[in-house]
């Protein structure tokens, strides 16, 4: 397709997503100052321990992946079903499922089972499992029209109490009764070789299946007649069905992958990044997932990204304690983030204002160096960018002139 | 007479557009002054300046005389200017009242029972009969709008902006409204028609400003121009109102429709024991009241809808149960009723909504693996055949282009995808004559290319223009077919409400 570059744009350029996410992250960060300042407490020692705990060796950083982890996986599933339409608040339950069933292998599966066929088992049964946990609100939608929301919640504590119940009756570690058994070390997704690269980090093999999860599901959505008829329903589910889509099976289809991500990132954090199973705990990272997604534009780059940023401020927070500000100060900024993100629409609005501006100052002063040369006839739309370039350079002086002198006139 | 509102120089551009190019508007006081254009002409930007939804980039507005500058629709209120919008902006649990006062309640407790009294005596007026108590969600959709109307009267609104008011009305309600209008302008009211319909321009307004792609080509006194002209100045260049057709050439039947039972939303039957049989050349109309199942008989046919009773056959198999899909391959095309809901996805380009139907098959995906390049390909085929016009070619929106431009869309894709059934409905609601044009002139081309044509629409003109014979429906039946030649709009008229010829009686009482 031919696509004009040289001539005159046609309008002020429109903010992208990405510049709407970095401008809430700033003003979440700005937020997380004043929060510092406001306790008498110096914000950029703030920030400092803040990257220091996250960054500041090969440990550190280690850890900090393995908790960006779940948050790229829980971050993608919430992200693929709202793309379709569909508002993954399951993704603790699934993931919890995921967890479980991880660790249930992890207990039960003979330590002479070969290492690679062992991950492979424990991957393919977490991912399943999360995906007829997720299945399930599908099934449920498609076919009784129950909302999403309700039954992701519900089977959000139908996961919890299950659990509450596997590990007591399977895997329960005698001593501490409330505690899963510590997955032995080759039953987790932990690798010695990444353990050594990183001192000790709790970085595992779940990190690349989260990569990987990205890569995939931006192909289906990008490049695959699946996530076309997907996002067809999610952008309007009458027309989709219209043309002829499923609407029904690509719900289903759509809270099943949905579920497998969220499984993935169970198994991820139970059997690579804690290791044990706590009784009756609902894992926060269903809820943050639902930050990053929106953080992330719902794009898989931007959920990496975003999931990276939230890992850093989630592990950086232990080292504030030292300083004397309170380590809730990483949570306020991530809400912060989370506030101006969910109010995106005034922040892109800002943003193409001061575009336009900028835009139209940019043709004034263009229209006033072509008159200077005594070009006036020139046509606006036939100037090549370099020539607008000089054009603009030359024409922003006389602009200001004429401002100055019509504000002395009056 | 004095110019109670000028508009003089205005001139808007949008990216890529020019949606007023100075354009000059003055309306006296006390007349009905029509703002004649098609589709994306720029009435619409005109207006939204004068109510302070847009700021022009350059032009003096003046009111009574006196120049203003209106930034906000509160300014335009303050003003004396009300505008009754397309769509109407009404809380349907609400009552009359109870709408009318929203926002201007007072104080914490509100006297709904002067604004009544104040509100009927106002409706009695300008003979409106609206009752206040009445709560919105209960009465009609020309009620509806007539309480819009109340609103800005309420305010003390002198200046009226009615935008294409008729669009959503029977027939009826449109010659009511025209009353009203008469009314208002008789009690000294000014109003602003904006419409594309020239029939109410002829029917109410005394001046009438003609805009053609954001500039003005001229202001026409209405007694002294006919239709004709007045088309001809709007469209730029003659507008033919008789579809050009030949004698049909009849083949073989694609579609038979055999006593088939539907139901509708309510769980009653829509359509009862409905035959009828479509053959190839050949374009059927169904006339009938909106709601005497049309809406159930189309999509049962397209598989949006499950059947009761009867059987569907389609070139001779049995889709009575076929899947939407199946029924698409087999060589249905359908253009919807409803073009924003159904026929398009507003937030995807149009690259994405030309193979919504067809994206699975090749060219335009192998192994399950979309191939942009065809897809891109075939759409640009359909934009430049059918002259789609969008800012951003095939990377635009479908929801940023105007209604016309919408709707050839879609006809571009369910014609390019060579159906040898072409079920239309309403194909031509909202749209200005030079698309109502190219539409029938498709719809013709399909028939004379052998496929066969189901017409679906509530406007008995267009049947008569384009069908060949004519099926009436009423309440879920199908009253009688006749050939167009052999009828007139009257004996239709008369089936359309369920009564026949030949034995004078209500068909319902068979």
């Amino acid at each position: 397709m031919k696509r004009r570059t040289d001539n005159r744009p046609l309008e002020a350029r429109k903010a992208s997503p990405l510049l709407v996410s970095l401008s809430a992250v700033v003003l979440g960060i700005i937020a997380g100052a004043l929060l510092i300042l406001l306790i008498g407490k110096n914000p950029i020692t703030g920030f400092d321990r803040i990257i220091f705990g996250a960054l500041s060796n090969t440990r550190r950083v280690g850890n900090t992946l393995g908790m960006a982890t779940q948050l790229i996986l829980i971050g993608l599933s919430v992200a693929f079903a709202f793309k379709t339409g569909l508002f993954n608040i399951g993704a603790s339950g699934q993931m919890l499922m995921g967890g479980i069933t991880g660790s249930i292998l992890a207990y039960y599966l003979p330590m002479t089972m070969p290492r690679p066929l062992y991950l492979l088992v424990v991957i393919m049964a977490s991912g399943l499992v999360g995906a007829f946990w997720g299945m399930i609100s599908g099934f449920l939608k498609a076919k009784f029209n129950v909302h999403e929301v309700v039954s992701t919640i519900m089977l959000n504590w139908t996961a919890y109490w299950l659990v509450y119940d596997w590990i007591q009756r399977f895997i329960v570690d005698p001593t501490i009764v409330v505690k899963s058994k510590p997955i032995e070390n080759a039953h987790t997704l932990r690798a010695d070789w990444l353990t050594d690269l990183t001192g000790f980090s709790t970085l595992n093999y779940g990190f690349f299946i989260a990569i990987i999860a990205c890569i995939v599901i931006w192909f289906i959505l990008q490049k695959t007649t699946l996530g076309f008829r997907l996002k067809a329903v999610g952008s309007n589910r009458f027309c989709a069905e219209y043309a002829g889509i499923r609407v029904n099976r690509s719900i289903i289809i759509s809270m099943t992958i949905a579920g497998a991500l969220a499984g993935l990132a169970g198994l991820t954090y139970y059997c690579g990044y804690s290791n044990i199973m706590e009784m009756g705990k609902m894992p926060n990272e269903g809820f943050d997932g639902i930050a990053v997604a929106l953080l992330g534009n719902c794009s898989p780059v931007g959920v990496f990204f975003s999931a990276v940023f939230f890992g850093i401020l989630k592990m950086g927070r232990g080292s504030l304690a030292a300083t004397g500000i309170p380590t809730e100060i990483a949570d306020t900024i991530i809400a912060t983030i989370i506030y101006f993100t969910a109010t995106s629409v005034i922040l892109a609005n800002f943003w193409n204002r001061r575009f336009h501006n900028a835009f139209e100052k940019t043709e004034e002063a263009i229209g006033l160096a072509l008159e200077s040369e005594g070009r006036s006839d020139v046509d606006l739309t036939t100037l090549s960018s370099q020539e607008r370039k000089n054009l603009r350079k030359a024409g922003l002086p006389l602009l200001k002139a004429r401002t100055r002198a019509g504000k002395e006139g009056r | 007479m004095s110019h109670v509102i000028e508009m003089i120089g205005i001139r808007k551009e949008f990216p890529g557009i020019v949606a007023n190019d100075d354009i000059t508007l003055q309306v006296e006081e006390g007349q009905i002054h029509a703002i004649l254009g098609e589709n994306g002409a720029g009435k619409s930007t005109l207006m939204s300046i004068l109510f302070g939804l847009y700021k022009a980039d350059r032009g003096v507005i003046k009111v009574r005389g006196k120049e203003v500058s209106i930034s906000s629709p509160n300014d335009a209120f303050d003003l004396g200017i009300g505008m009754v919008h397309q769509h109407f902006q009404l809380v349907h649990n609400f009552t009359v009242a109870e709408n009318i006062i929203l926002g201007r309640e007072g104080g914490f407790v509100y006297d709904i029972r002067t604004a009544s009294r104040k509100i009927k005596e106002i409706s009695d007026r300008y003979g409106l009969s609206i009752d206040p108590d009445m709560v919105i969600e209960d009465i009609t959709v020309g009620m509806q709008q007539r309480v819009e109307i109340l609103k800005m009267l309420y305010r003390d609104a002198d200046i009226l902006i009615f935008d294409e008011p008729t669009a959503v009305l029977t027939p009826q309600e449109i010659d009511e409204l025209m009353q009203i209008m008469r009314n208002l302008a008789a009690e000294g009211k000014s109003i602003i028609l904006i419409t594309h319909k020239l029939e109410e321009i002829k029917a109410v307004a005394e001046k009438c400003t003609i805009i053609r792609r954001g500039k003005l080509i001229g202001v026409v006194d209405v007694a002294g121009t006919s239709v004709e002209e007045m088309a001809a100045l709007m469209v730029g260049r003659p507008v033919s109102f008789k579809v050009d057709k030949g004698e049909p050439r009849i083949g073989e039947a694609v579609l038979e429709i055999r006593n088939l039972d539907v139901l509708n939303n309510k769980h009653v039957l829509g359509v009862k024991d409905f035959s009828l049989t479509i053959r190839r050349g050949e374009i059927v109309g169904i006339a009938g009241v909106d709601g005497n199942g049309q809406s159930e008989l189309v999509e049962a046919l397209s598989g949006l809808r499950k059947v009761e009773g009867g059987q569907i056959v389609f070139k001779g198999q049995d889709i009575t149960n076929a899947s939407i899909q199946e029924r698409n391959e087999m060589g249905l095309g359908h253009i919807p009723e409803d073009r924003q809901k159904r026929g398009l996805i507003l937030a995807e380009p149009l690259s994405t909504n030309f193979v919504i139907k067809e994206f699975y098959k090749q060219p335009y995906s192998k192994h399950g693996i979309l191939n942009q390049e065809a897809i891109v390909e075939y759409g640009q085929k359909i934009i430049d055949k059918f002259d789609v016009r969008s800012g951003e070619g095939i990377t635009s929106l479908a929801g940023k282009l105007s209604g016309g431009n919408q709707q050839k869309a879609i006809i571009g894709r369910e014609v390019e995808a060579d159906p040898d059934l072409l079920i239309a409905v309403q194909p031509t609601r909202g749209l200005d004559v030079g698309a109502i044009e190219f539409i029938h002139k498709e719809l013709v081309k399909e028939r004379d290319s052998g496929k066969a044509v189901l017409l679906v629409s509530f406007e008995l003109d267009e049947i008569f223009n384009l069908s060949d014979r004519i099926a009436v429906m009423n309440a879920g039946r199908l009253i009688d077919i006749v050939d167009t030649k052999d009828t007139d709009e009257h004996a239709v008229g008369l089936m359309m409400a369920g009564i026949r010829k030949e034995d004078g009686s209500e068909a319902q009482n068979r």
